[in-house]
């Protein structure tokens, strides 16, 4: 990377050349990732996979699987939700109006355009409809829209909860619904101040009393000031009654998902760590998201590792944060989590999918893909599984990103693909 | 570039106990820059002497904005630099005398502009990271175009009498 010069940047924005082979070091997934010292050349690196059509190429899965593209021309799929009777509902848009701040801003976001769908953001909620089961969704309908780039969807105790980038909603739903009988009721505001990042993810607790927000930090590493991070990089628990809220985790610096794990009830969290510290640094990870605790940022990183761009730093804050569970490995950009069934088959039966959206800033680009990570005595253990891949070729080009990975209960894994705008199901062959 | 202002240099001393001679000093052509070139050049000393303000500021308060601040202004100080640097060029291949002044002032431009560049990329660093490296490259920066536009501003031509 220190050698990429000027030239190298060049070079990725003009022709976008990426060569093939994507080395997964092994020693930076798991409980326990091997980290490197932090490095940072005069140029960060920037590596933007061309996007192309899938054509006819479909996603790689395991063998005993098929993939079927259920929905498609979508505007920006993100998350999706299985309602009880089977209909699912994807949640489609982009928010986000952060100030570039810094000359590096315009540039930078020139490039990572490049990597990204060009359609606008739809700013609603699509519903699909299998009502014969054969696997092909007949319908497609509008649900809702005019929302405020909705991400986060929970369902709980008959109600549908949408969060959108500034709020948290509740529609009314019953049973077949097609279409919301009316606009939303507002369960509380949302932290959107600048919304650096935007996404605000969502999960209910299975009594349905409580909502939990995953609300990212407004920069990268403080550069915008610690002014604006306040109410930012944590989890918040929302009284799905009365809206009140309280930080219920902390120093979580983009917890793009969230999800209940069903045994235990305890809520679980894929967050996306910082950048510009090497290609190595610093691991997005799983994590058991327990309640009061701190999990660094911006102070440090993967408990006591302390990232000194963050000044003022603040030791006893280091002292107190803790270790996240599992590393995805760095800047998989891990977007979409959710708890698997039996119904998935035995090799994948007790763990979560995870989808990695994949890199920007590095110049063997990873993640780009849905992988499982197996779950023992409901802890993540072992190695993780490949378990949908070829969004990324080993031509260099893109095809897709996945985004929300969600089980649904007939056996299959939904998942949101937010560059192609289509909607990808996973069945097992019978 | 530029007119070339001819100015009589009185050389030699004046002694009062000598009678008072009037001597014919060799004529020296002393070159400055056209309106537009001075201007491109010497605008370079606020613009990177502001960025240093601005990281010292930033060094001091550890308010972000500051550091906002100077990247712009580099930036900036570049925009000039680099402007005034085509000058600079198309000064030195027009120069009869190639070596001295043209050559001296086309360098010290390209070294400050070169600095320049690393410093915006120091600064394109996020929060801290740009300390303390961004503070010492601004300061060598906003020497080397003070020195340059010295250079720049009082002669472009070398030697002395065409």
């Amino acid at each position: 990377m220190k050698h990429a010069s000027a030239l190298s940047v060049i070079s990725m924005a003009l022709f976008l050349s990426a060569c093939g082979g994507e080395a997964d070091s092994t020693l930076v997934r798991g409980p326990d990732p091997k980290l490197p010292e932090p490095q940072r050349g005069l140029l960060p690196s920037m590596k933007i996979a061309e996007p192309v059509a899938w054509g006819d190429q479909k996603p790689t899965v395991p063998e005993g699987f098929s993939v079927t593209a259920i929905a498609t021309d979508l505007n920006i799929p993100r998350q999706t939700l299985v309602l009880p009777n089977g209909d699912i509902l994807i949640a489609e848009g982009r928010g986000g109006s952060a100030a570039k701040l810094k000359p590096k801003d315009v540039i930078a976001s020139l490039i990572k355009a490049e990597g990204n769908t060009k359609v606008k953001s739809g700013n609603r909620l699509t519903l699909l409809r299998d009502a014969d089961g054969d696997g092909t969704y007949e319908l497609k309908t509008v649900f809702a829209d005019n929302l405020n780039a909705p991400y986060g969807l929970a369902f709980v105790d008959g109600k549908l909860y949408v969060a959108n980038q500034d709020a948290l909603v509740r529609f009314d739903y019953e049973e077949g619904q097609t279409k919301a009988s009316g606009p939303p009721t507002k369960v509380t505001d949302l932290p959107s101040q600048i919304n650096h990042h935007w996404t605000k993810s969502l999960a209910a607790s299975p009594d349905g009393r409580f909502l939990y927000v995953g609300i990212g930090s407004n920069s990268n590493i403080g550069e915008r000031g610690m002014e604006v991070e306040v109410d930012r990089a944590l989890v918040w628990q929302v009284d799905a009654e009365t809206g009140a809220h309280k930080p219920y985790a902390t120093g979580l610096r983009n917890p793009t998902a969230l999800t209940i794990q069903p045994e235990s009830g305890q809520l679980w969290a894929v967050v996306n760590e910082r950048d510009e510290l090497g290609p190595d640094l610093v691991p997005d990870y799983l994590t058991s998201v327990r309640e009061g605790e701190f999990y660094g940022w911006p102070y440090s990183y993967w408990g006591q590792n302390v990232d000194s761009r963050a000044q003022p730093q603040n030791p006893a804050k280091v002292a107190a944060a803790i270790k996240p569970d599992y590393s995805l490995g760095s800047h998989v950009a891990a977007l979409g989590v959710d708890f698997s069934i039996p119904e998935m088959g035995e090799k994948y039966a007790d763990g979560v999918f995870v989808g990695e959206h994949g890199s920007w800033n590095r110049d063997n680009p990873v993640g780009y893909k849905v992988i499982f990570v197996p779950f023992t005595d409901g802890r993540p253990s072992g190695e993780p599984l490949d378990f949908a891949t070829g969004f990324r070729g080993t031509d260099g080009k893109t095809r897709g990103r996945p985004v929300g990975v969600t089980v649904d209960p007939r056996g299959a894994l939904i998942i949101a693909d937010d560059l192609a705008n289509i909607v990808w199901r996973v069945t097992r062959n019978r | 570039m530029g007119p070339c202002i001819r100015t009589g240099h009185q050389s030699g001393s004046l002694n009062n106990k000598e009678p008072p001679v009037t001597v014919t000093a060799p004529l020296t052509y002393r070159s400055t820059p056209s309106p537009l070139h001075a201007t491109l050049l010497a605008g370079t000393v606020p613009l990177f002497l502001g960025g240093l303000l601005s990281d010292i500021a930033y060094f001091q308060t550890y308010q972000i904005q500051w550091s906002n601040f100077a990247a712009w202004l580099i930036a900036g100080g570049l925009v000039f630099c680099g402007l005034a640097l085509l000058f600079a060029l198309v000064n030195l291949l027009r120069a009869e005398r190639k070596a001295g002044r043209p050559a001296l002032y086309f360098l010290l431009l390209l070294v400050t502009w070169v600095l320049g560049l690393v410093n915006a990329f120091e600064h394109a660093k996020d929060a801290w990271a740009t300390m303390p490296w961004g503070l010492v490259l601004s300061v060598i920066v906003t020497l080397l175009s003070c020195a340059t536009t010295w250079v720049g501003l009082t002669n472009l031509r070398s030697g002395g009498a065409k």
